[in-house]
């Protein structure tokens, strides 16, 4: 048990500091595979995508954005040969599989959707959570703790068995497959995480620069306006962003609550078929496209992710 | 704009209510900042509960709303306690949680002890390695199903380059006894990282002197281990346990898409039978009823856990 040296008084060993690189850089590699593959497929033509064995090397191509983003009708060869020359890339991609483009697919409004949606909530829960962690945090609110289990305790319903009523409630109210709709469940979703991790940020600034504005002849609104905001930016900024994640990755209430319109990237992208199947580098290439996002927002967190996890139970 | 909201509130109230709202009352201002979030929790969570509780007592069914809705009293819970499917799937989700739980658990506290060794480059790493629990499980969960194609996909090919079964018999989401563990792999593989993370807390929370006493004490590497490491990084593992043990026991959107609940209802976790029930034979009342079974189930279970949870903080 050499390893266990790491926590003795001397810092680990060379030795041991070397296997323990060795096995966390092997085992970061292998988890990172399906997402090289996912980035890989999205360049493949959909003949490389299905290969067997499966390609590793193979030559890059655009097919699978094209087909992501347009739909495409079959012609004769003689019909495309009558038109003129190709007037883009993907035309061009095209044309190779006996195709030309009929028009824009649904992606790109699917993919607006959850912009709006993932913004417009994010929004909501942060106002809403910076309001209330401020409330709980310098006030003596009565039955605090109780309020705060209450607001946590929401997030631990299952998905669907809130999506049984909210589907019911919703079709009452002419909120069904509504932008306005997703946004009012996500930011209910997401202001329990918001007030809790916000509570937390707010917690530590002290409360002496409040009070010495306050002193300065500030009302309790200004003080909290300009003494605790700037100061509560960072956190705001990381809850923001978590917020931001999970109403982009949520699709439980997408599936079940939205069918058109309103409807998210989520539940879209699996539904992106080709001719006889899946068309998988389409479907890599909306996912890639969809990820991307999300692997900024990670290694801007990385600092705070902990907390953010763990609802501000583990600060580090 | 705060300052606006709360002047123009302040405007409308009478003289003195509003000399306390724009002065210094307390009391009103937390209300005022607080209300907003629990009139939308309310609105949005605990009304639909009670709506979901009504409804577990009839027979609605949302697909015809015209119908008279019928007071059927227990009969529903009656059912689904009697319900053999209901049952398998409480089993499916049972089996689930444990081995996601379980590995995860393993593979993530190792990974995180590997970690705490701080090797050249190891916060370069440990990035690499928290991606997968950031991107959509939905997502990620439908791609996994091309991975796991038996032919073409990367993870059947993997797998028979390894052990030399032909890659045509690595059916991981059509064979009956390989699904099960084809939706524990892509959730471990996911979900390692989160509990690594809060595990390195814990191990990172353990003060050196600890150590440095039990080196004076001349403690064996093995005794430190299992009497000082292990012990105080416990909490930050049952934390670890506790949040993963609520989202698998939610568990739908990894699962819908990577194998709908199939072969059959091999992987048939109680979320996916939630929603067969209530949105494809839309009974309605009956799911009510099932879903409020499980939210005092998920809501007990973690009580109980937190309470020991607690317990073993205050050692």
């Amino acid at each position: 048990m050499s390893l266990t040296s790491a926590h003795s008084v001397v810092a680990p060993s060379a030795t041991s500091k070397r296997v323990a690189g060795t096995i966390i850089v092997l085992y970061a590699l292998i988890s990172i595979v399906p997402l090289l593959w996912i980035f890989a497929t999205s360049f493949k033509t959909p003949p490389d995508s299905i290969a067997y064995p499966p390609k590793i090397l193979f030559q890059p191509s655009v097919e699978g954005y094209c087909n992501l983003f347009s739909t495409r009708t079959r012609q004769t060869p003689e019909y495309i040969n009558s038109l003129g020359p190709a007037t883009g890339l993907c035309e061009e991609t095209v044309r190779k599989r006996n195709m030309v483009i009929a028009g824009p697919s649904n992606f790109m409004p699917r993919f607006i959707n959850s912009l709006i949606i993932a913004f417009g909530s994010t929004f909501c829960a942060v106002f809403l959570g910076t309001m209330s962690a401020y409330g709980f945090s310098r006030f003596k609110v009565p039955l605090a703790d109780d309020l705060l289990f209450f607001i946590l305790s929401t997030r631990m319903m299952p998905p669907i068995a809130v999506a049984i009523p909210i589907y019911l409630m919703y079709r009452e109210l002419g909120l069904s497959d509504t932008a306005l709709g997703m946004i009012l469940l996500y930011t209910a979703v997401n202001v329990s995480l918001a007030v809790w991790l916000l509570k937390g940020f707010i917690d530590e600034i002290p409360r002496e620069y409040e009070e010495a504005a306050m002193i300065d002849g500030y009302t309790r609104l200004q003080a909290f306006w300009r003494t605790v905001l700037p100061q509560a930016t960072t956190g705001i900024a990381a809850t923001a962003i978590f917020c931001l994640i999970f109403a982009w990755n949520e699709y439980a209430f997408a599936a079940l609550l939205t069918s058109g319109t309103a409807q998210t990237a989520p539940p879209f992208i699996p539904t992106i078929i080709g001719e006889g199947g899946q068309d998988w580098p389409a479907v890599a290439a909306g996912t890639t496209i969809f990820l991307v996002p999300i692997l900024v927002f990670t290694i801007l967190l990385r600092k705070q992710l902990l907390r953010g996890i763990t609802f501000g139970a583990v600060r580090k | 704009m705060l300052n606006r909201t709360a002047d123009s509130v302040a405007r409308a109230t009478p003289e003195p209510l509003a000399r306390k709202v724009r002065g210094i009352s307390d009391k009103g201002l937390a209300w005022l900042f607080i209300s907003p979030t629990i009139l939308l929790l309310l609105a949005i969570n605990i009304f639909p509960l009670f709506w979901a509780i009504y409804l577990s007592f009839t027979n609605y069914r949302a697909n015809r709303p015209n119908e008279v809705v019928r007071n059927v009293g227990l009969a529903n819970y009656k059912r689904i306690l009697g319900d053999q499917d209901i049952w398998i799937a409480m089993q499916t989700t049972a089996h689930f949680v444990f081995w996601t739980i379980l590995l995860q658990t393993l593979i993530g506290f190792t990974l995180a002890w590997l970690i705490d060794r701080k090797f050249r480059g190891h916060a370069f790493w440990t990035t690499i390695i928290l991606v997968p629990m950031m991107l959509s499980p939905a997502v990620v969960g439908n791609f996994w199903r091309f991975l796991y194609e038996p032919q073409i996909g990367l993870f059947a090919y993997a797998v028979s380059f390894v052990t030399g079964i032909p890659a045509t018999q690595i059916g991981m989401l059509s064979n009956v006894s390989l699904a099960p563990w084809s939706i524990v792999i892509v959730d471990t593989w996911m979900w390692t990282p989160y509990v690594m993370l809060i595990c390195l807390a814990g191990l990172r929370s353990i003060p050196e002197y600890i150590y440095e006493a039990a080196e004076v004490d001349r403690a064996s590497n093995w005794r430190q281990f299992w009497s000082i490491t292990l012990p105080m990084a416990l909490p930050f593992i049952m934390l670890a346990v506790l949040f993963r043990g609520i989202e698998n026991f939610k568990m739908f959107d990894m699962v819908n898409l990577l194998t709908g609940g199939g072969p059959g209802s091999t992987t048939e976790v109680a979320s996916i039978t939630l929603k067969r029930q209530a949105f494809e034979s839309w009974r309605t009342g009956y799911s009510s009823a099932f879903a409020i079974i499980l939210f005092v189930a998920v809501f007990g279970l973690a009580n109980i856990y937190v309470k020991a949870l607690n317990k073993v903080k205050q050692r």
